[in-house]
């Protein structure tokens, strides 16, 4: 990049927060994706949303790319940028406001997600989306990814909370859409297409999001099941049984063992699945639920069902799901994981599918997820060095995908496009899909210099 | 290095909101995650060793915070801390170096005179003394802060007044060989002596014996990896020689460093052997709480506790230390925020980077206020140094006590 070009950011955000020296610029190419890396031209660490605009508005201008980032912990390479700007948003970090009148929060881009549920549930608040990269991720992160949790079942994803948004577009004009109304239908709904938009459509500088007030109690259990497909149509007959836990997650037995052996929680090491399941609200109301949870699973030939003695002891367990992803790390430097998703009812012969992939290419796949939203992560350990193993992954990720699309699933729940699932989308939306979704891109953004190259 | 190590990182970022370095910053390069990849880079040889790149690397505390949030079991602080020993060994010691390292650290009588300039100078106020002391001048800029940090010594160094055996109180149940720390030895003795004191109440005959020499972790620092073993060595030697059943030490940093012995040398029987016997001195009080809380009397105060790195991420020891202020009578136990995040301290790193170690000390003071609490009970003797300081300047009504002081005060009623 133009040293005079990188003097002219300098003039906006300030020398100390213009990034461009070689060893600065080698930690900001890499993001939570495995196997890509790319270097910007320089990093940018504004202080505020007028320096955002006049940062987009200078690129504009010059016609540089700008890739927005937050912590950089996407799984889909979201946040990379090939030698263009990469404005990064942990200065821009306030919780602007609780307004406990209209259940809202505004917040900006760069404030971790985890904070916002601290502040917020101090007041009796709830803002339910918690990915298991909470305690980092920020929420520009989340609204540009729509990221889900391990609460999505009951309460939702990111989408279904934002409400409004203050967006810098491309020229470095400001757009501002939604508010703090619960009802709105003037023009086109702009909220939703900026919501999982991955940096591409505009820069998200304010964010208010919906609170709604914090559930009264909840009830945390652990179910064991020797057989895999015994624990996948216990989530089918949970939801049946119209019983909606808040969280209904899956962990199989790799995944398990490799928590085990760094959360200690007592995860049992000799049955193929567990199910870490949360019920919450009315404490009349989960205890009824609890049980009928409990009985479901053991008409599905649970081995042992524990539930949480204390709020300690749920922490903990959810805590340890949440490291589930890095904990497989652990066996082989290198994890591929996929975002697959399908109707729920069909958990079951999705992990056979995942199964029969992982035999046929001969891959150790460790399988965890969100298995009340029918998403699962299919996880291939492997080695980057090992090009072949490699190339047997990704093979066998391809029949997967084409599985959960036949399905009537996604290649993603909810970790996006990005560089990674590129190829695949196509296949996914058709040509009519990508003609509309370039047709927006054109609209927000006719210079194409928001994080190009991304999701198509 | 081994690259293996460097590649487990599949940058999740888990444990960048664990980072001291990068709370403070939001810097990617003052982070654990960056810190792995600009050592992998440089292993790839993308990166030069740049003044640029060991500037960012040398503002790792080494605290291994980050260690103990990643669940895919990397240690970016020793893998920083190793990249640093390698270089720095690469390159050879330095005339200042050597003189400390392998001509004072290893001796203990040596490294005791050499501190009677400074017991001289705090009686007579001579500022001139404090300049000709050898150890001093490893820093010659920073050296007004190194010297505001020492408290008043003691008249002696305990190694020089402690017997090399305290019979056990009562029926016997074991031998325990106590490790002296130097800094414990020269500057907190009355803590060294509590502890010797609880062992011997709890029935344990304590050896301490005279010619043990200091535990490495300096040398470690300084890229002395040769002087290191060599001091690991002797001390496991010493140490064999008696019959013990455990080998105790109240001074966190030694404790993770004895406990690597093992490591250090490979397929030795008789280092494996010393590191299994080590406990921090809080993990055998524990083993006798019942025994304990019948001997202590109430203490009627507020107290919290501050992890010191070298205990909650070196040795994953964080249970014991609170259980055991809990078994006090009348004793209200506070949690201290952020009770496991460095205090700044980190070896030389709060003379050597003096400003991140204020910011995340004044980070550290603020969790303290706000518990409330009339006495901080930690248990190694950085932080006691770098707590005692940053108490004095803000905070001169909190008291400052070492784990065993503050159980001999409630033993003694
Ligand atoms: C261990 C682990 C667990 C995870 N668990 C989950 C999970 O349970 N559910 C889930 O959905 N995801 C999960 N993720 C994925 C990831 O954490 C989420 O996608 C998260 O939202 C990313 O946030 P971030 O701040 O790191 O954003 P980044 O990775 O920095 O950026 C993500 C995308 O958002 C864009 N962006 C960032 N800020 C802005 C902004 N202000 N305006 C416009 N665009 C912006 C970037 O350009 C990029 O395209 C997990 C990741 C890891 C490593
Ligand atoms: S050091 Fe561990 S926690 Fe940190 S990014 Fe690497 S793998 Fe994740
Ligand atoms: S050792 Fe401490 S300062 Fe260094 S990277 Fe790890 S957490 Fe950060």
């Amino acid at each position: 990049m133009e040293q005079s070009f990188i003097n002219e950011l300098k003039n906006i955000v300030g020398e100390q927060y213009t990034l461009a020296a070689r060893e600065s610029l080698a930690v900001y190419g890499y993001d939570s994706t495995p196997e890509l890396e790319s270097l910007p031209g320089v990093v940018l660490l504004p202080g505020s949303a007028g320096e955002v605009a006049q940062i987009m508005a200078l690129c504009h201008g010059a016609g540089v790319n700008v890739t927005p980032r937050g912590s950089g912990t996407n799984l889909s390479g979201g946040s990379l940028s090939k030698g263009g700007v990469v404005v990064q948003t942990s200065r821009l970090n306030r919780l602007v406001e609780i307004d406990e009148e209209n259940l809202t929060a505004t917040v900006e881009p760069g404030l971790i997600t985890s904070t916002l549920h601290r502040e917020v549930e101090a007041r009796g608040l709830f803002y339910p989306p918690d990915p298991g990269s909470m305690n980092i991720s920020t929420m520009g992160g989340n609204v540009a990814e729509n990221s889900g949790g391990l609460r999505g079942l009951k309460y939702g994803v990111t989408a279904d909370y934002v409400m409004g948004l203050e967006t810098v577009l491309a020229n470095g004009d400001l757009l501002r859409t939604g508010g703090k109304v619960v009802k709105d239908v003037a023009g086109y709904s702009l909220n939703p297409l900026l919501v999982s938009s991955e940096g591409t459509l505009g820069f998200f500088t304010g964010i208010t999001v919906k609170l709604i007030p914090k559930p009264q109690g909840k009830i945390t259990m652990l179910a064991h099941f020797p057989a895999l497909q015994d624990a996948a149509l216990a989530v089918s007959a949970i939801i049946a049984a119209k019983v909606i836990p808040a969280t209904l997650e899956f962990l199989d037995r790799v995944t398990i063992k490799c928590v085990e052996d760094y959360a200690h929680v007592g995860l049992p090491l000799d049955v193929d699945a567990v199910l870490l399941i949360e019920v919450d609200g009315h404490p009349a109301v989960i205890a009824e639920e609890a049980a009928a949870v409990a009985e479901i699973c053991q008409k599905h030939r649970s081995s042992f069902f524990q539930t949480a003695k204390d709020a300690d002891e749920a922490l903990k367990l959810a805590t340890a799901r949440r490291t589930a992803l890095s904990a497989l790390a652990r066996l082989k430097p290198t994890t591929i994981l996929e975002d697959a998703t399908v109707p729920r009812s069909c958990i079951a012969p999705m992990l056979q599918v995942i199964q029969a992939a992982a035999a046929k290419y001969n891959v150790t796949i460790g399988t965890f997820g969100h298995a009340g939203d029918g998403n699962l992560h299919p996880t291939c350990l492997t080695d980057e060095r090992d090009q072949d193993e490699i190339k047997r992954a990704h093979a066998a990720f391809e029949e997967i995908f084409d599985a959960a699309i036949g399905m009537g699933g996604t290649i993603t729940g909810e970790h996006g496009v990005g560089l990674a699932k590129k190829k695949y989308l196509p296949r996914l939306v058709g040509e009519s899909g990508i003609r509309v979704m370039k047709g927006i891109k054109q609209a927000f953004d006719p210079k194409g210099i928001l994080n190009p190259g991304k999701v198509f | 290095m081994d690259y293996v190590k460097l590649i487990n990182c599949m940058r999740c970022g888990m444990c960048l909101p664990h980072c001291p370095t990068y709370k403070e910053t939001f810097l990617e390069t003052a982070s654990p995650r960056g810190r792995v990849a600009l050592v992998r880079k440089v292993q790839e040889g993308e990166l030069d060793q740049s003044e640029r790149l060991l500037e960012y690397l040398s503002l790792c505390l080494d605290c291994q915070a980050c260690a103990s949030a990643c669940p895919c079991g990397v240690n970016a602080g020793e893998l920083v801390a190793e990249f640093t020993c390698e270089r720095k060994g690469a390159q050879g010691l330095g005339f200042m170096e050597d003189m400390i390292l392998r001509q004072l650290v290893p001796h203990p009588d040596r490294l005791e005179s050499s501190m009677v300039p400074m017991r001289a100078y705090q009686k007579t106020g001579l500022q001139k003394l404090v300049r000709k002391l050898g150890i001093l001048k490893m820093f010659p800029k920073p050296l007004e802060r190194m010297e505001g940090l020492l408290p008043e010594l003691p008249k002696r160094p305990l190694r020089q007044e402690i017997r090399e055996i305290t019979p056990a109180v009562g029926k016997e149940r074991g031998t325990v060989g106590f490790f002296l720390g130097c800094v414990m030895s020269l500057i907190f003795s009355e803590a060294s002596r509590a502890t010797i004191q609880l062992l011997s109440s709890l029935g344990y005959r304590v050896i301490t014996p005279k010619n043990q020499v200091c535990c490495g972790a300096p040398n470690m620092l300084g890229g002395d990896l040769e002087g290191l073993k060599s001091e690991a060595r002797t001390n496991i030697d010493i140490f064999s020689g008696y019959d013990v059943d455990f080998i105790v030490t109240d001074c966190g940093g030694c404790g993770a460093e004895l406990k690597k012995y093992g490591h250090h040398f490979e397929d030795d029987g008789k280092a494996a052997a010393f590191s299994a016997k080590v406990r921090d001195i809080s993990q055998l009080l524990a083993m006798h709480s019942d025994e304990l809380q019948a001997m202590l009397k109430p203490l009627d105060l507020q107290v919290t506790y501050h992890d010191p790195c070298h205990i909650a991420h070196c040795q994953g020891i964080r249970s014991q230390p609170r259980q055991l202020l809990k078994l006090i009578p009348g004793l209200q136990y506070r949690e201290l925020a952020e009770a496991d995040a460095c205090c700044g301290s980190a070896g030389t790193y709060n003379i050597a980077k003096p400003e991140m170690s204020d910011r995340i000390l004044q980070r550290k003071l603020d969790n303290i206020r706000a518990s409330n609490a009339e006495v901080l009970v930690t248990s190694n003797p950085g932080c006691l140094l770098q707590l005692k300081k940053g108490l004095a300047d803000q905070l001169p009504e909190v008291k400052l006590m070492h784990l065993t002081e503050l159980l001999a005060k409630s033993l003694a009623g």
